[in-house]
């Protein structure tokens, strides 16, 4: 990824209402954004326990202006609010994380999950119907049997496409606390799903069992010092995966060493100096998002006020740290005060892992290109995404003399969070989640 | 990688600090700030107090053996009222049927799908 690719990105698709925050549209704020492993499909989940998944249009000719956009192609709702009678406690609907699977057939699967309950669900298409049957009449009606004189074969005719959405598996009841990640092993048979303090192994099969593979919960819950925050497995090997915390630590665990993985195999966590502590320190060093890269040799975290690169290879500190919003630094104490400092950014690699993603505030997001060091701050609004002009940088002025098209620090909105992104697995089209509404921008180069 | 900062506030310490630690004067600062509107705040920065409520995130709804118990408890007096914030729940406080968020419905489809 070159420089010129990451100012050229244009060509937005938005989805969604042009809303601005309120009861109604609660259910409509996008909770997860994930692309297949193809990056033909696109799914969403939402406030409100719903998916919504869009399809690649295959470019052709005699279209040319359509670049491969993306349409909607099914919607179904997955998960809905349930209730904790024994804790008197709302369950709630809200799609936490969504996970595909590698593609083995015609139909597309998918995971997705709430607070407590991980599904399964079946994408498939119908395009075809069979008339003719015996027993009964276009319309359904039963025949007489009497008045049956023939027999006929009935013979598949095409209809309108129809994308069908059905449950498969449903995996309950194995979390105490909240789900925060799930994550698709490169067996392609199981999945890990983790909740603040523990960490399950799945089969894809298998639904009335699940195996713990980590448990950090304290005898004594008045000892609890760090919670686990994401998981992932290695992309390539099955064997690994890791996990972070809310103290800004992240450990590489192996299954093969250990049934139960309570203890590491490796430990990453950058020295701290001890002379800048201050309240704020943990709370901001929190990670709330851990990938893999796709080579499988490095991992990036977010943590409140940057994204790290680490090589799996040493544990001692990250190899590259990229500021997201280091002038909010100054603005820790009201982040505290409005729960802002609690917001949980996730960060995206793209496919050939040259650069790096991640949300923040005032609908902007920041892209990092590893090769040339340079980055970029762009936006996500309306306004701002006419057709075919490209995106323009945008820039926060932090102190003494404002510039014309510079924004200043006390100027952002706080409420236009972005905090979920996701980056197509081959090409240069991004996804952006901007509360309640979706955008899709492609690269303008190709 | 560091970038040079533009104090916002001036130091409460005075100008000893190298320009290392320049970056790190806005978090004292506010650490300050924060500390001047709330004195009561917790010795132990960030910890537990921050984990327990994270694990217990969820709307809490009226339980009627809740509610009896703390009736019981508290015969003589009366029992605490939502005031004006109904949607507070704090201490003692049982969600009574009056006060219970009125639960909206989810089954309309996403916008996104038009």
């Amino acid at each position: 990824g070159r420089v010129k690719e990451m100012n050229t990105y244009a060509w937005p698709t938005v989805f969604g209402g042009a809303g601005g925050e309120s009861e109604r549209t609660r259910a409509d704020i996008i909770s997860t954004v994930e692309f297949n492993y193809s990056g033909d499909l696109l799914a969403t989940g939402d406030k409100g326990g719903r998916v919504v998944i869009f399809q690649r249009e295959q470019e052709n000719k005699s279209r040319p202006h359509s670049r491969g956009e993306y349409n909607v192609y099914s919607t179904f709702q997955s998960h809905e609010p349930e209730f904790d009678y024994l804790k008197s406690l709302e369950i709630e609907e809200k799609i936490n994380k969504i996970r595909w699977l590698p593609q083995q057939n015609a139909a597309h699967f998918l995971l997705s999950t709430n607070d407590k309950t991980i599904k399964l669900w079946k994408i498939s298409e119908r395009d075809k119907r069979a008339e003719g049957y015996n027993l009964k009449d276009e319309d359904g009606r039963l025949r007489d049997p009497f008045r049956i004189t023939a027999l006929r074969v009935p013979i598949l005719k095409p209809m309108d496409l129809m994308v069908e959405a059905s449950p498969r598996r449903i995996f309950a009841n194995a979390h105490t606390y909240h789900i925060n990640s799930i994550s698709v092993n490169s067996d392609h048979e199981t999945y890990l799903s983790a909740d603040d303090l523990r960490i399950n192994l799945w089969h894809l099969e298998i639904t009335d069992r699940s195996f713990n593979i980590v448990d950090i919960k304290p005898a004594n819950m008045e000892e609890l010092t760090e919670v686990i925050t994401a998981a992932e497995f290695h992309p390539h090997q099955c064997n690994v995966f890791v996990y972070s915390s809310s103290k800004g630590t992240i450990r590489l665990c192996d299954m093969r060493s250990s049934a139960l993985c309570d203890r590491h195999s490796k430990f990453f966590e950058e020295p701290e100096d001890p002379s800048s502590r201050s309240f704020f320190s943990e709370i901001i060093s929190s990670i709330s998002d851990v990938k893999f890269s796709h080579s499988g040799r490095y991992m990036m975290t977010r943590d409140y006020l940057s994204v790290k690169v680490w090589d799996l290879n040493m544990e001692s500190r990250p190899v590259e740290t990229h500021q997201v919003h280091e002038y909010l630094r100054s603005k820790l104490c009201s982040l505290y005060e409005n729960d802002c400092i609690f917001d949980k950014f996730e960060c995206c690699w793209n496919g050939s892992d040259s650069a790096i993603m991640t949300g923040s505030y005032n609908n902007f997001f920041r892209m990092f290109d590893r090769d040339t060091r340079r980055d970029v701050t762009l936006e996500a609004s309306r306004e701002s995404s006419k057709p075919r002009a490209s995106l323009k940088p945008r820039k926060v002025c932090t102190g003494g003399k404002r510039k014309k098209d510079e924004i200043s620090v006390d100027s952002l909105d706080f409420n236009k969070k972005i905090l979920h992104t996701a980056w197509h697995p081959a090409d240069n089209v991004i996804a952006v989640a901007a509360t309640n509404n979706l955008y899709i921008f492609q690269d303008k180069i190709n | 990688m560091s970038q040079k900062q533009e104090e916002e506030n001036p130091a409460e310490e005075t100008g000893e600090e190298k320009q290392e630690k320049e970056g790190l004067l806005p978090e004292r600062a506010e650490e300050a700030k924060l500390k001047a509107k709330y004195p009561s705040l917790g010795q132990k920065p960030g910890g537990s107090d921050f984990l327990m409520k994270r694990l217990q995130k969820g709307q809490k709804y009226f339980d009627s053996g809740d509610y009896n118990m703390a009736k019981a408890k508290m015969k003589n007096k009366q029992l605490p009222s939502a005031g004006p914030d109904k949607n507070l729940v704090t201490g003692d406080h049982i969600p009574t049927p009056q006060d219970l968020p009125q639960r909206k419905s989810s089954l309309v489809t996403s916008k996104l799908a038009g």
